[in-house]
């Protein structure tokens, strides 16, 4: 496939996004720099500026919601994406109707019960759906132990799978960026390989 | 009764468990975590009525906070 099929085949499909901190939000702008057709962006949050240490946002952007945020992030880098927000907190009854129709969702929270909550329902409401999950990416440096892994067909995991962010442990923008760019490039690979 | 656990395959001197059961018995603490069994995910709530079998698929994945 030459490039510019590659983005015309990923201009076919609609990626969903659930949650919009540092995972959502570089998982997003990489999407859309690779021509991914449609995202739906989730988040109840507004940008405070401490989110700017490794979220897609920019100090101007403090108190805007994050979706919108990202939207308008989104449009300057790719006018033609389309971008559906959703300025809510997701739940077990709304997770299934925002991201019916997706071909690929992408688990961004940053609390682990979050995360359970949003993969029991994706796997028990919206059969499959490929889930893309990020699990431990806390603190710096140790690049080789950040690694992708699938489950199944329906479910794979991005990060360390042991690192829980705390005090002496942040969220540092390098492995939280890292770990958003492999949950995309494993979109990627999940819609290059079908048909649509 | 044998099983796979995340590909690796473990011996359990019984004929079934609960999925309780074999998190006792692995001494698996951390309660953040998924279950599938042969692809289908039980939810955390199902862990008591849920049967493993000999021959059966299991699959954790572990949730850390951070994203």
């Amino acid at each position: 496939m030459k490039y510019s099929d590659i983005r015309e085949h990923l201009g076919k499909f609609r990626v969903g996004i659930a949650g919009a901190g540092g995972l959502g939000s570089n998982c997003a702008a990489a999407l859309a720099r690779s021509g991914v057709g449609t995202v739906v962006i989730s988040d109840f949050d507004i940008v405070e500026e401490l989110n700017l240490d490794r979220q897609y946002y920019f100090a101007d952007q403090t108190g805007m919601y994050k979706t919108l945020a990202l939207k308008e992030n989104i449009r300057k880098i790719n006018p033609r994406i389309n971008v559906i927000s959703h300025e809510v907190s997701l739940t077990p009854e709304n997770i299934p109707v925002i991201y019916a129709g997706c071909d690929v969702i992408i688990e961004a929270f940053d609390e682990a019960s979050m995360k359970q909550m949003l993969i029991e329902t994706v796997q028990l409401a919206l059969p499959g759906i490929p889930l893309i999950v990020g699990s431990g990416m806390a603190g710096w440096g140790n690049n080789d132990t950040l690694r992708s892994r699938k489950i199944d067909d329906l479910l794979y995991v991005c990060g360390d799978e042991s690192t829980q962010v705390s005090d002496d442990l942040p969220p540092l923008a390098p492995r939280v960026g890292i770990v958003a760019n492999m949950q995309a490039n494993l979109a990627l690979e999940i819609l290059l390989e079908r048909k649509k | 009764m044998k099983i796979l656990i995340n590909n690796l395959k473990e011996e359990f001197n019984r004929d079934q468990m609960t999925v309780n059961e074999m998190l006792e018995i692995k001494k698996y603490t951390f309660r953040m975590r998924i279950v599938k069994i042969n692809g289908v995910l039980i939810p955390k709530d199902g862990y008591d009525s849920t049967i493993i079998r000999d021959g059966d698929n299991v699959q954790m994945l572990y949730l850390m906070s951070g994203g």
